[in-house]
């Protein structure tokens, strides 16, 4: 029992990170269809500013609450940047985004790396500490943490997008960009602010992604190609089939690492998301939309 | 009536000039490279070509195919790893089995995927055949599927990202993320002697011109017509009567077949081959040489390899870790400001002096 | 018309071409007694400077390591320079980034050797690196100081290893462990050749201890999400946990062991890449915890506070000093110990009198054995305390030669060492 519970819960963990880092580049690559090779090193932004909050308050319990806005703005700003410098040149050609993003990242990482070259230490709120005992498996509280952040970040990304003004017209401009002009919207501000919200879903998940471990220049590279695999998987502009896709990819590489090898686990994993593209190329739910081919 | 500048791209690969330009550009690699540089720059060029073959075959898939081939990490390992794991076995003798696998298990027979590239032949056919397979297998299945645009990029690099994971999970079986290395000889040849060293690099320059040519020749036939219209307008295509499926798959297999060979002509040339070579970042850098040099251009994206693998080369030379600050702004810029690479600039320059002229 | 023309003109390019390619090969073949020796050495020492170069990774994923190795060689061949060089000569140092990119290394070696003509080098952190390395340094006949612990099984006589071989680090551990009357022991290691060859030997040695494995688990090199393997741990319920995990994935492999709710004194770890660099961040205390290492900032000698004081005063990106740091120190002091030996820069005469040339260093007296170009060093077992320094809580009985094809143990089958001897020459 204890050994098939704790993939499953483990996995669940695993994949709810997945979906932090994934429902960020649901906005900017699935709503805007920017592929943004940076995204990750917003991840590691945030995980700093859980640092630098550790730095200035030192009861983890509080810093780590107040990390969550900071990274959030911090890698919103970051994002914003992006998006005002290189990418709003680039909307007609998005798979050039990649490119110009990677250069982006690559910067970013050597900056890191310059001002901090070993890392830096974020340390577990001690509300964290301890164990749930789920039948008989000792589930550490830290992975409850993470599964209630995601929770978080996306009921309230479903809420914006579905119940406030600004979702309506990012889900207007993303279907019909020219409709959605005529009917006054700005799709500047509209394209700018969907930049800022994306990026800084990666900063929470970065402060998630801080207590699993290390915080140094090389966080974004572990989970941006999985997190850019899962949205595709999911299916491009909307949210249910990132979330499922997310949990499948956590849930199945947990089990697989138990069963065989960390190293085959990933191959498996990265394997079957591929076999299942094959079969579904546009993923597990799609939209029909004008703004993606 | 006025061209676009890839259509006028287009005029030009197709005329003799281009043949002329390959001219030129074999006479440098392969008469006066080696007259005019030492043994380590020598070698290093050949480095270069290498990225070049690849470059060469992902102009034709994603300049005039289309297709970011983002996973090209995968057919470069099928190249390289074949070739390293032919020297490997070379190195240790007739009977003998790779250093890595002795401490395992000393007396262990030689694992059956391993047997076949004792044979020079079937190591060379298998440089070629494999990532025929391979490609035509993936291929097939996305391209009927109709897998394009972003999500095939992403598609092509989780599987550079999967096989790198699954090398390094192998350890016992491929070397892992050690990779493959200390290799003695080439098919017979020392790998210490200079002279080999030149033969090799002169057989890599010899094989860049040859792709060059086979691309020109797609390029100027009805094939390359179809790719580039495919390209622009898939839909209308198929309306016609093609399956750009098939059209598209061809341009992939062909230029899975150039990184394969780029691969293991990179082997005895550098001397290793490891994961790190073909996963997501190694696969990013390989798109980058060509982007930078143009991607529908005949000369564009192997001239970007070269320059691109010269330049982190002399860069890295001279700023310690300052270099990789230069080509991060290097990608940014050349994407923003010339999405068509290097080789439209004398184009662009051109058409300011035509627009000067229109206007005066 | 046109169409035909124009195969024409290519197929004759392409026969051109050939007959040019072909033209070429004209080198000799392996085994002939002909070879031509590569270029000369170019290595000019008449001046009064003498050229050494080094590679670290200062880019990508291994500058979290390599960047310490770099500065402490920096600070050694002030040192040097400061007190008068290298038989009179100042050093002048060539640095190159590896960017943690095996062919690099690869090229940036005989770019040092070949171009700049450093009489030696210093550097490489991984085994690939060290493997991309090796074959350079032999063609050329130069000189590789490669400064970090490795998994052994290697003799080059154009390397020489200042960082322990497994019977300087691991056995030790076992013996420590077995000290403390451990009887069960799991082993979590990252994917890598490191830790694979270190667990064969551990195994190995475990049975001859009457230690048994309870369980073995490996992770990527750069994933550090370590959940489902300790869950394993935590089944298992071993004495002992023996860690060779490289760099950062450590961090993971802590935090989840202490998301787990395992602790020092339940599940104590062993460790061979955490040192004093590496405790502090590790974001979770790991007081309590121990490494095997040969050196420890702790160490209580002359010549350590010496390195500790001239560390803290150097420009440096850390206060602590480390093993890795330090036998990246003793390689530059015994390469000059060496040069002075000899006379000369010249690789052969250096090689020749290598055997029994020592530094007084931070870990105390290091001999370099002229067989297998490793160095004695003393076996050390340090447990982690509240400042995240080791109080050193084992010691070897004096300094233990190196012994990287392990031939005075007889538990290691005869048959894998005479194939690995034989292999490497």
């Amino acid at each position: 029992m204890e050994s098939l519970i704790a993939p499953l819960l483990n996995g669940t963990a695993d994949g709810a990170l997945l979906l932090i880092a994934a429902l960020g580049l649901a906005l900017t690559f699935g709503q805007m269809g920017v592929i943004n090779m940076a995204h990750g090193e917003f991840l590691l932004a945030g995980a700093v500013s859980a640092y630098w909050t550790q730095g200035v308050v030192s009861n983890t319990n509080i810093s780590i609450l107040l990390a969550l806005p900071v990274a959030f703005v911090f890698a919103g700003l970051l994002g914003l940047v992006l998006e005002i410098t290189v990418i709003q040149w680039m909307y007609d050609r998005p798979l050039d985004t990649l490119l110009a993003t990677v250069g982006v990242s690559l910067g970013l990482q050597q900056l890191f790396l310059q001002h901090y070259p070993s890392g830096v230490p974020v340390k577990k709120p001690s509300l964290l500490d301890g164990q749930l005992d789920v039948f008989g498996y000792a589930w550490p509280l830290r992975q409850i943490f993470t599964i209630c952040l995601a929770l978080v970040c996306l009921a309230g990304l479903a809420a914006l997008l579905r119940y406030t003004t600004f979702g309506r017209r990012i889900r207007a401009t993303v279907q019909n960009r020219p409709l959605a002009e005529t009917l006054g919207i700005a799709t500047r501000s509209v394209d700018r602010l969907t930049f800022f919200i994306g990026s800084g879903l990666a900063g929470l998940g970065g402060v998630a992604a801080s207590l699993i471990g290390g915080t140094n220049s090389q966080l974004g590279t572990r989970y941006i190609i999985l997190a850019f695999l899962v949205v595709v998987a999911g299916g491009l502009g909307q949210l249910r089939g990132t979330v499922i896709a997310a949990w499948a990819v956590g849930v199945s590489t947990a089990y697989f690492a138990d069963w065989t090898t960390g190293s085959l686990a990933s191959v498996i994993t990265f394997g079957l998301v591929v076999v299942f593209l094959q079969v579904r190329p546009q993923g597990l739910f799609t939209i029909r939309t004008r703004g993606l081919a | 009536m006025s061209t676009t500048p890839v259509e006028r791209a287009t005029t030009f690969a197709r005329s003799w000039g281009s043949l002329v330009g390959i001219g030129v550009l074999a006479l440098l690699l392969i008469v006066v490279a080696p007259a005019v540089l030492d043994e380590f720059r020598l070698n290093n060029l050949g480095k270069y070509c290498c990225w070049a073959i690849v470059a060469v075959g992902i102009g034709l898939s994603w300049g005039r195919g289309g297709m970011l081939v983002l996973g090209q990490g995968v057919f470069f390992a099928i190249g390289a790893y074949a070739m390293a794991m032919h020297l490997t076995l070379e190195t240790a003798g007739p009977d003998g089995i790779p250093v890595f696998m002795i401490l395992y298990d000393p007396l262990a027979p030689l694992p059956g995927f391993w047997v076949p590239f004792r044979s020079p032949i079937f190591t060379l056919a298998a440089v070629v055949l494999v990532p025929i397979l391979v490609a035509s297998v993936l291929g097939f299945a996305i391209f009927k599927r109709r897998v394009k645009g972003a999500y095939f990029a992403i598609l092509s690099q989780a599987l550079a990202v999967a096989l790198a994971y699954f090398i390094g999970g192998t350890i016992k079986l491929t070397g892992g993320d050690t990779g493959l290395s200390d290799f003695k000889s080439f098919f017979g040849y020392d790998l210490a002697d200079p002279v080999n060293r030149r033969m090799i690099y002169t057989i890599t320059a010899v094989v860049l011109v040859l792709c060059m040519l086979v691309v020109w020749q797609l390029y100027r036939s009805r094939f390359g017509e179809l790719l580039v219209a495919t390209r622009d307008a898939e839909e209308r295509v198929r309306f016609l009567g093609y399956d750009p499926a098939n059209i598209k798959l061809v341009a992939f297999v062909v230029s899975a077949v150039m990184a394969s060979i780029g691969g293991a002509l990179f082997v005895p040339i550098v001397g290793i081959i490891s994961p790190k070579e073909i996963g997501a970042a190694a696969s990013i850098l390989l798109i980058a040489g060509v982007a930078l040099g143009g991607r529908a251009s005949l000369f564009g994206p192997a001239l970007g390899a070269i320059l691109l693998g010269y330049g982190r080369s002399t860069l890295s030379e001279r700023f310690e870790n300052g270099w990789i600050y230069i080509l991060a702004l290097m990608f940014i810029v050349v994407t923003l400001l010339l999405p068509d690479g290097l080789a439209s600039i004398p184009r662009r320059l051109s058409g300011v002096v035509t627009s000067r002229r229109r206007t005066a | 018309m046109t169409r035909t023309r124009s195969r024409v003109a290519a197929a004759s390019v392409i026969a051109l071409a050939a007959a040019i390619g072909l033209s070429a090969c004209g080198g000799s073949k392996a085994g002939d007694d002909t070879t031509s020796t590569s270029s000369e050495s170019c290595v000019d020492t008449s001046g009064d400077t003498v050229k050494l170069g080094l590679i670290n990774s200062l880019t990508g994923a291994m500058a979290i390591s390599e960047t310490t190795v770099s500065s402490v060689l920096h600070m050694a061949a002030d040192e040097i320079n400061a007190d008068g060089g290298i038989m009179g000569k100042q050093i002048e140092l060539v640095q190159e980034d590896g960017a943690t990119d095996w062919p690099t290394f690869a090229e940036k070696t005989e770019k040092l050797i070949t171009k700049d003509c450093v009489a030696a080098i210093f550097g490489g952190w991984t085994s690939s690196s060290r493997k991309a390395m090796k074959p350079v340094a032999e063609k050329y006949n130069s000189l590789l100081f490669y400064p970090v612990q490795y998994e052994g099984l290697e003799a080059s006589k154009n390397i020489y290893y200042t960082g322990a071989t497994t019977n300087q680090q691991i056995l030790p551990a076992m013996e420590f462990l077995k000290s403390k009357g451990v009887k069960t022991l799991f082993l979590a290691g990252s994917d890598y050749v490191f830790p694979r060859t270190a667990n064969a030997i551990i195994k190995l040695y475990a049975e001859e201890l009457g230690i048994e494995i309870v369980g073995e688990e490996y992770v990527p090199l750069d994933k550090d999400d370590w959940t489902t393997q300790v869950s394993k741990i935590v089944d298992a319920k071993p004495d002992f946990i023996f860690n060779t995990i490289n760099g950062s994935s450590n961090v993971g492999f802590i935090k989840a062991y202490t998301d787990a709710g395992l602790t020092a004194e339940t599940t104590p770890i062993i460790s061979v890449s955490i040192a004093e660099e590496e405790a502090p961040n590790m974001g979770a205390d790991v007081t309590g915890q121990y490494a095997a290492w040969n050196y420890f900032q702790s160490v209580q000698s002359p010549a350590n506070e010496k390195f500790i004081a001239d560390w803290v005063a150097y420009d440096g990106p850390s206060d602590v000093t480390s093993d890795p740091m330090e036998a990246a120190y003793d390689s530059m002091y015994l390469y000059k110990a060496m040069v002075e030996k000899a006379g000369s820069f010249d690789v052969d005469k250096i090689n020749a009198v290598s055997d029994g040339v020592s530094f007084d260093a931070p870990e105390g007296t290091v001999v370099i054995d002229g067989e297998n170009h490793h160095i004695s060093k003393p076996g050390l077992i340090g447990q982690i305390n509240a400042d995240n320094q080791f109080d050193i809580v084992w010691e070897s009985d004096g300094p233990i030669e190196p012994d990287p094809f392990l031939e005075g143990y007889s538990w290691f089958p005869e048959a894998t060492r005479d194939a690995l001897v034989a292999a490497a020459g």
